[in-house]
């Protein structure tokens, strides 16, 4: 056991004594709960101090941002500070406030030093320095930033936060990627006008596809700019990428030109290898794969019972089954399969009044869940933490990303300039710290 | 049984019979008369069905007689607007409908008499639907148009196949008007357009 992690689990006991010292004094009819202890469905209040130095206010709004949309604290906002930045601050003050936890950030020559109070126990938990060596406020440093954001969600609920997570999209003819919270969105150079971003699990490479003449399945190496087209099917539609867990192989569907249907293919990322053929869908269409996160099985959109439902089957293409509920005879289009990071649930879009909704499926008793309404929504791709979801929304009108909140219901718009569509949410781990 | 019915569904057998032989003769309907409004609706889209096929084989063999007797299109400008004319389809189908046939039936000669004519057959779709599964429907649809015009002699290398899905509609909006503009194979000449032949008898 390393000192670091020996100090987490001291910080760790003093978390709960603290928790466990606040439960009786909780009143849940305000929603407002005192204590460092993180329970599902409870959101403990959180102050982000005011930070000094160079780029302070930033760093303390990118913190207080990341922290609102992980739905998992309740940022208080404070308009003047009740406390020094340095120094013991007044918690009996925060505490009436409803303030759980405090963080305090301080400039550092190399980073930001982060300090996390325990307001009820009265007392610092957790002290972490993060270093920050890109240019203030450059897509690379706000990167840092969100990464200590991950940090002190962690230190707090136990798990990290998404903050420092990456979205690719398509707008128009272009593919895009942008970080969580919206901001530093830059654009990645295709061969051609592409579709259906996929990432690498380590945040590397993404993988699309072109369509029209030439179509193929492209993979783009984020950090030399390189690409190299992997479908070695040729013809007709190469499209719909999805990387395998292990990395190593991805699969991605084909309609060849002469033939009715569209069939999955699993092949090499070197663009070396031969595609191999998993679905056999006698010309019916398989499209829009996506991995169980042991990479075992496929959930995919297929037509072979008549209108499109979701199935899924092993990764080497026996066993398929209906996963998605439908009744024969009605019309009813499902689609657009992602299977949750968890294993737990698969998100889809499902037709309801001519429109598509988002909804999820649990594949232990097969019930689903619909979360939208307003507006069509289509495309969900889940976040690392199987809890949001990024989907396409027409809800104020132009197409649009949104990120949805399965806990807590709550949606946020993650872009603002119309046409964004097919989001694909990247997984915790990224290159290019 | 209600005695209404009956003579209703009586009456529109013999409608039925009477509106077939005004086109062709044909043995009447020997099905028993149905007894309730479904099997009277059935019996009446039947009919309907059984006059729309007649009246597109009949049509698709007058155009296939113009196109042999020469009285069809003047000069390699009319030849080519035949050839790029789009086929349509219905939603999340890529089964050739009787105009979609006819219009290419009206291809047909041209391709068999210029064997030098290349074309790429583009497959679209409307805007419901997944883009993701559009864009497979597009191929499919493009496929489709593709075989009907090989079967009928057209070399299958003469002929590529794309697929566009979703994304380059020809009407925006919602609504059928659109949707049906957009449901379409288009045809576009690669090579060997130029000086085209007409077709001969």
């Amino acid at each position: 056991m390393t000192a670091r992690s020996r100090y987490r689990v001291l910080a760790l006991l003093g978390l709960l004594a603290g928790a466990a010292a606040a439960a009786e004094a909780q009143d849940t009819t305000r929603g407002v709960r005192l204590g460092l202890q993180y329970r599902p469905g409870i959101q403990p209040g959180v102050v982000v101090l005011p930070v000094g130095g160079p780029e302070g206010d930033s760093i303390r709004a990118i913190i207080s941002r990341d922290l609102e949309n992980g739905d998992r604290l309740r940022v208080i906002a404070l308009d003047d500070s009740p406390g020094a930045r340095t120094g013991v601050p007044n918690y009996a003050l925060f505490a009436r406030l409803g303030a759980a936890g405090l963080v305090q950030a301080t400039r550092t020559a190399s980073g930001i030093h982060v300090a996390l109070h325990d307001v009820a126990a009265g007392r610092v938990v957790e002290v972490e320095d993060f270093p920050l060596r890109a240019a203030g406020l450059s897509r690379d440093w706000r990167w840092g930033v969100h990464g200590v954001s991950d940090a002190i969600e962690q230190w707090i609920t136990g798990t990290p936060g998404i903050a420092q997570t990456r979205i690719a999209f398509v707008r128009g003819a272009s593919l895009f990627v942008v970080d969580s919270d919206g901001a530093g969105e830059v654009s990645i150079p295709t061969v051609a006008a592409p579709l259906s971003p996929a990432w690498n699990p380590a945040g590397s490479l993404l993988a699309y596809n072109t369509y029209g003449v030439d179509s193929r399945v492209v993979v783009h190496d984020l950090a030399s700019g390189r690409s190299r087209a992997v479908s070695s099917t040729r013809g007709g539609v190469n499209q719909t990428p999805v990387f395998a867990p292990d990395g190593r192989t991805l699969v991605y569907a084909h309609a060849c030109e002469d033939c009715d249907g569209s069939d999955l293919y699993s092949v090499g990322i070197d663009g070396q290898s031969q595609a191999r053929r998993l679905t056999v869908g006698r010309g019916s269409i398989n499209v829009s794969p996506t991995y169980r996160p042991d990479g075992r099985r496929l959930a995919f959109t297929s037509s072979r019972a008549g209108s499109p439902q979701v199935y899924i089957m092993d990764a080497d293409g026996t066993n398929p089954e209906l996963l998605t509920t439908f009744v024969f005879g009605e019309a009813s289009y499902q689609s657009n399969p992602d299977w949750s990071p968890d294993g737990r649930l698969v998100a889809y879009q499902s037709q309801i009044a001519g429109r598509f909704q988002i909804k999820t499926i649990n594949l232990g008793d097969r019930t689903s869940r619909q979360w939208t309404s307003d507006g069509a929504n289509e495309d969900p791709s889940w976040a690392p933490n199987g809890r949001h979801l990024v989907f396409t929304s027409t809800r104020t009108g132009t197409r649009q990303l949104w990120i949805l909140d399965t806990e807590t219901g709550r949606s946020r718009q993650l872009t603002r300039t119309a046409g964004a569509r097919l989001p694909a949410w990247s997984r915790r781990q990224l290159a290019g710290r | 049984m209600n005695r209404l019915a009956r003579f209703a569904v009586v009456a529109l057998s013999l409608v039925s019979v009477v509106a077939l032989d005004g086109c062709r003769r044909r043995p009447a309907p020997t099905t028993a008369p149905p007894v309730n409004q479904d099997s009277i609706d059935a019996a009446d889209r039947a009919r309907r069905d059984a006059l729309e096929a007649e009246r597109l084989r009949m049509a698709r063999e007058d155009s296939i007689r113009r196109a042999n007797e020469g009285a069809g299109p003047v000069d390699s400008r009319d030849l080519m607007g035949i050839i790029m004319e789009p086929v349509y389809f219905d939603y999340d189908d890529s089964a050739l409908r009787g105009d979609a046939a006819r219009a290419l039936d009206e291809k047909l000669p041209i391709l068999l008499s210029n064997t030098g004519l290349v074309i790429r057959i583009a497959g679209h779709t409307d805007e419901r639907g997944s883009s993701e599964y559009n864009l497979a429907l597009g191929q499919r649809r493009a496929a489709s148009a593709k075989r009907y015009l090989v079967e009928r002699g057209v070399a299958d290398r003469r002929i590529t196949t794309i697929s566009y899905g979703e994304e380059r509609p020809v009407a925006l909006g919602e609504g059928e008007m659109a949707w049906s503009q957009n449901r379409r194979a288009e045809f576009e000449v690669l090579s060997g357009g130029g000086n085209l032949v007409r077709p001969r008898p």
